[in-house]
């Protein structure tokens, strides 16, 4: 039945002409990513579950991050962990190893995780038990801004080994951030990296992101991270 | 088609995001001409925004490899493009941006936040 004039294209295939038309669509080119992300969202309120992404360039840090956070905060909160890379499964290992549940997500040629992989990600969770999930990103400052996955906030890393101006070259994934974490700051009198300079740019692009400055590999600034989680987590629960 | 069956990515400086993203735009096409019962679509128009992080040639590109043997195939793929805007929050002028940093040509500020330019959206699309 055709919906314009009510023929039967069946009965009546050679005699009907479709006159060219315009159809108005007006759908975000994220649509289908975005509705899933609704979905993951909701699901996420339901279970009144705090949930990160993190994001950076490739070996800034993230994992090591993990690591010592689910380390130090075993017993206070409990985390899930999905782990996003093309290809090895080296960073789940690396958390399965502190004993909190993760998943890795191997995106194959993919260069970021999108709403569909997370959604299938956290099946085999118990997220009524979860306060955290963490989602660790693939390693990429481009890709991973523009696919939302249904996370309350983006956590961007950069370690001061990239260079202070990282905010001004990947704009889009600092202002999408609410938090950005400076990490291998123990590595300060031997780089020539501007601190003050590097957290101007990022308000430059994002004038509300907030900012901690950290190392995981001496622990300074983590005690702020983790008053953060804890901050966030709460909120997420009231 | 998969998005990560498409031939031909790595070796034209094809942008995998734009490619998730075409594949998208060829696949919500086709849900609207089915349910239109289109025997051919014509033409896409989107609206691509300077600041949207978006490469447009990389999505025409994208665009003959995903809609291949699809309603879609040989459709004309319209792009209009969105200048970028932003309100300076120290002035609260408005200024014309091509980055998303800029710096306030009223006042110096660079504390700009985007009012416009980060539109990626499938608007309309002619079908026989």
């Amino acid at each position: 039945m055709c919906i314009d004039c009510g023929c039967s294209t069946q009965a009546l295939p050679d005699q009907h002409q479709h006159e060219p038309r315009t159809i108005r669509i007006e759908e975000d080119l994220l649509a289908k990513n975005n509705r899933l992300a609704v979905g993951n969202r909701q699901l996420f309120a339901e279970k009144q579950l705090l949930v990160l992404n993190l994001v950076s360039s490739p070996g800034s840090g993230k994992t090591s991050i993990l690591e010592r956070t689910l380390t130090d905060l075993q017993g206070e909160l409990n985390f899930s962990v999905l782990e996003g890379d093309q290809q090895t499964a080296n960073d789940a290992d690396r958390i399965a190893a502190t004993g909190v549940p993760v998943k890795q997500i191997n995106t194959g040629a993919g260069c970021h995780l999108d709403a569909h992989m997370v959604g299938h990600g956290i099946e085999s969770f118990n997220l009524v038990e979860t306060d955290i999930l963490m989602i660790e990103n693939v390693g990429n400052l481009v890709c991973p801004a523009s696919f939302d996955l249904g996370e309350d906030h983006k956590v961007a890393v950069l370690s001061i080994t990239e260079g202070e101006d990282k905010p001004l070259k990947y704009p889009l994934m600092f202002q999408a951030a609410e938090l950005m974490l400076i990490n291998k700051i123990d590595l300060l009198p031997h780089l020539d990296f501007d601190l003050e300079q590097c957290k101007a740019f990022a308000r430059q692009v994002n004038p509300q992101i907030q900012i901690i400055e950290m190392s995981c590999h001496s622990g300074a600034g983590m005690q702020q991270w983790y008053d953060w989680l804890v901050q966030e987590a709460n909120r997420k629960r009231n | 088609m998969s998005v990560r069956e498409c031939p031909g990515l790595f070796t034209k400086g094809c942008a995998l995001h734009e490619l998730s993203l075409t594949q998208n735009i060829v696949d919500l096409a086709i849900e609207h001409a089915a349910r239109e019962e289109a025997k051919k679509i014509l033409s896409i128009t989107l609206e691509i925004g300077a600041l949207s992080g978006v490469v447009a040639e990389a999505v025409e590109f994208a665009f003959d490899i995903c809609s291949t043997g699809t309603l879609a195939e040989g459709a004309d793929l319209k792009i209009r493009h969105i200048i970028g805007k932003g309100r300076c929050l120290d002035c609260h002028k408005e200024a014309a941006i091509k980055t998303l940093t800029h710096v306030c040509p009223h006042c110096g500020s660079l504390a700009l936040e985007t009012v416009q330019g980060q539109e990626m959206k499938f608007t309309e699309m002619e079908i026989d």
